[in-house]
């Protein structure tokens, strides 16, 4: 009974109570969070995740900004249903660039995780301007301003170097061609050289070919838009990781 | 302080816990039984959960976390749900792999199967394009009709989704480019003015018959080798027949206009990464029964 009757000191001592509080909440905070940051397997190992090129960047920018998360996930769980509607279960490993992840918790639209090459560019522009032009039962609201609405890039280098300092791996080159990089990404038909630089520098962050995709997203040679940006960036998702080296399988990566 | 004699407080007739705060006692009312036999019986469940499921996260060195007795794994789970579903349409797929058309129409059971996943699948991925039911959008052509592009044979359709149209990627895919005569200053505004008014006139539309009769000449020159000499279409290079009233970007003057100056070519990717064999093979029967199957 001795030691049971020495919460007279926690009750008398308001100092001394919140150091036992905050004892007590950090053990069950310790044991949920710190094995994330040396376990092996917290984020499985895959071929073909890079950082996101500036152009997708900035799409991100636009997707976060419009709020696309409030009623689209980023996010194919692992059942069955969703396996066979989405494709391949999301991995950890591919919102590893993502500073904040989009997983969501509420799909009014449906998930976007592996959006990226479903539909055409023409179907992406179409939709976001009009959508019930082409699903007459939705619900989503138009975008259309994206199309007529210049890209503000001004600022691409900072935020890669935002992403850099929460830990992506954005090299120096990366960062000073930036804005070159994303010019060259949304224009096929001049920059020839600098977008043989863009591919090689991202290829080689991948280790994997074909993931930068250059073309005119919008459709509009004229002027990059901010339809241009996300376009880009919703046809990257999900198509990253190299899907034919990872081994479900390895006891590792089975969770 | 603490009496070790019980203290029982007068007017409520229930025990004081022995704490007094300037004359003010505190009442001893324990929690209820119940409660907190629930509360001994969580905790008890937890521990079993711990064993049995996995539960512990990797302490430094392990390097994962503690499988569980019940060796339970979602991801596992899911791969061996999927794998169950694929052997039970792998049956009635494989079959319908190798089936021909004639042979499909006529074994009842091969067909449902085919509606079927042909039709769950084409409302996922293809009616947000072509629409519920393929009637087609602006744009996007309408499936349940008997006008194709490129090929309304089961074969056809079936080759169309697998490599897909004008999708760079794949290096099977069906191809074309028609070229952008206004935007590439191939032709000027007067030209394109009368060669639009020639084609409207195709399907027997009123045009400006001056301008249409200028324009049959820049046809023959410059769209009479992919859409044919009286405009009836190629089906080899996917150009649409444009003596018939259908139109897949719009066949007012201005939507042909903006056709010829800046030139279409619309895309559509490929399936074949996408979905499994048996799926494809269902859509293109799916696709192949809207209306227009040949």
């Amino acid at each position: 009974m001795g030691l049971l009757n020495k919460h007279g000191v926690f009750e008398r001592h308001s100092l001394i109570l919140t150091i036992g509080i905050l004892i007590t909440v950090s053990i069950g905070g310790l044991i949920q969070m710190a094995p994330l940051f040396y376990m092996e397997n917290t984020i499985e190992k895959v071929e073909g995740m890079r950082p996101y090129t500036p152009l997708e960047v900035a799409g991100r920018n636009i997707y976060l900004r419009e709020g696309c998360y409030v009623c689209h996930s980023q996010m194919v769980r692992p059942l069955r249903d969703e396996v066979e509607r989405y494709g391949h279960y999301s991995l950890a490993a591919e919102s590893m660039y993502d500073h904040p992840f989009q997983w969501g918790s509420k799909r009014t639209g449906p998930d976007l995780a592996r959006v990226g090459g479903k539909y055409s560019d023409e179907w992406h522009v179409d939709h976001l301007i009009d959508p019930r032009a082409l699903v007459p039962e939705s619900i989503m609201p138009p975008y259309a301003f994206l199309a007529e609405k210049s890209l503000d890039f001004r600022n691409i280098q900072d935020d890669l170097k935002a992403l850099r300092a929460v830990g992506v791996p954005y090299t120096d080159e990366m960062i000073e061609n930036a804005s070159m990089d994303l010019r060259a990404q949304v224009d096929p038909d001049i920059y020839f050289d600098e977008q043989d630089a863009l591919v090689a520098r991202y290829t080689e962050a991948s280790g994997r070919e074909g993931t930068v995709q250059i073309r005119d997203f919008d459709q509009d040679p004229d002027r990059i838009t901010e339809m241009d940006a996300l376009v880009a960036y919703l046809q990257m998702t999900g198509t990253l990781v190299d899907f034919s080296t990872y081994e479900a399988e390895d006891l590792m990566n089975a969770r | 302080m603490s009496e070790h004699h019980k203290d029982i407080d007068q007017p409520t007739g229930v025990e004081t816990t022995g704490h007094e705060w300037d004359g003010i006692k505190e009442l001893n009312n324990p929690l209820p039984r119940w409660w907190l036999y629930i509360w001994y019986g969580t905790i008890a469940f937890s521990i079993g959960y711990m064993v049995v499921m996995p539960a512990i996260p990797a302490l430094p060195g392990l390097g994962t976390n503690t499988r569980g007795l019940a060796g339970q794994s979602d991801r596992i789970a899911v791969a061996e749900q999927v794998e169950s579903l694929r052997s039970q349409r792998s049956a009635s797929g494989a079959a319908l792999l190798t089936a021909s058309l004639e042979e499909i129409e006529t074994d009842r059971e091969l067909q449902q199967f085919a509606m079927a996943s042909g039709e769950s699948a084409f409302g996922d991925n293809c009616a947000t394009c072509h629409g519920a039911g393929g009637r087609g959008a602006k744009g996007y052509p309408t499936l349940a009709d008997d006008s194709w592009l490129w090929s309304g044979t089961l074969e056809g359709i079936e080759y169309t989704l697998q490599h897909g149209i004008r999708h760079e990627e794949d290096a099977d895919t069906r191809f074309s480019l028609m070229p952008a005569f206004g935007r590439d200053r191939l032709l000027e505004r007067q030209q394109i003015d009368d060669v639009v008014n020639h084609v409207l006139s195709l399907s027997g539309r009123e045009v400006d018959e001056a301008a249409s009769k200028r324009g049959a000449d820049i046809f023959a020159a410059q769209c009479a080798s992919c859409h044919g000499a009286n405009g009836t279409g190629d089906r080899t290079v996917g150009a649409p027949n444009l003596t018939d009233d259908i139109w897949v970007f719009g066949g007012e003057y201005r939507d042909v206009y903006n056709t010829v100056y800046n030139a279409r070519n619309a895309h559509m990717p490929a399936w074949g990464e996408r979905l499994d064999e048996a799926t494809i093979k269902s859509l293109a029967v799916y696709v192949h029964s809207l209306g227009g199957g040949e």
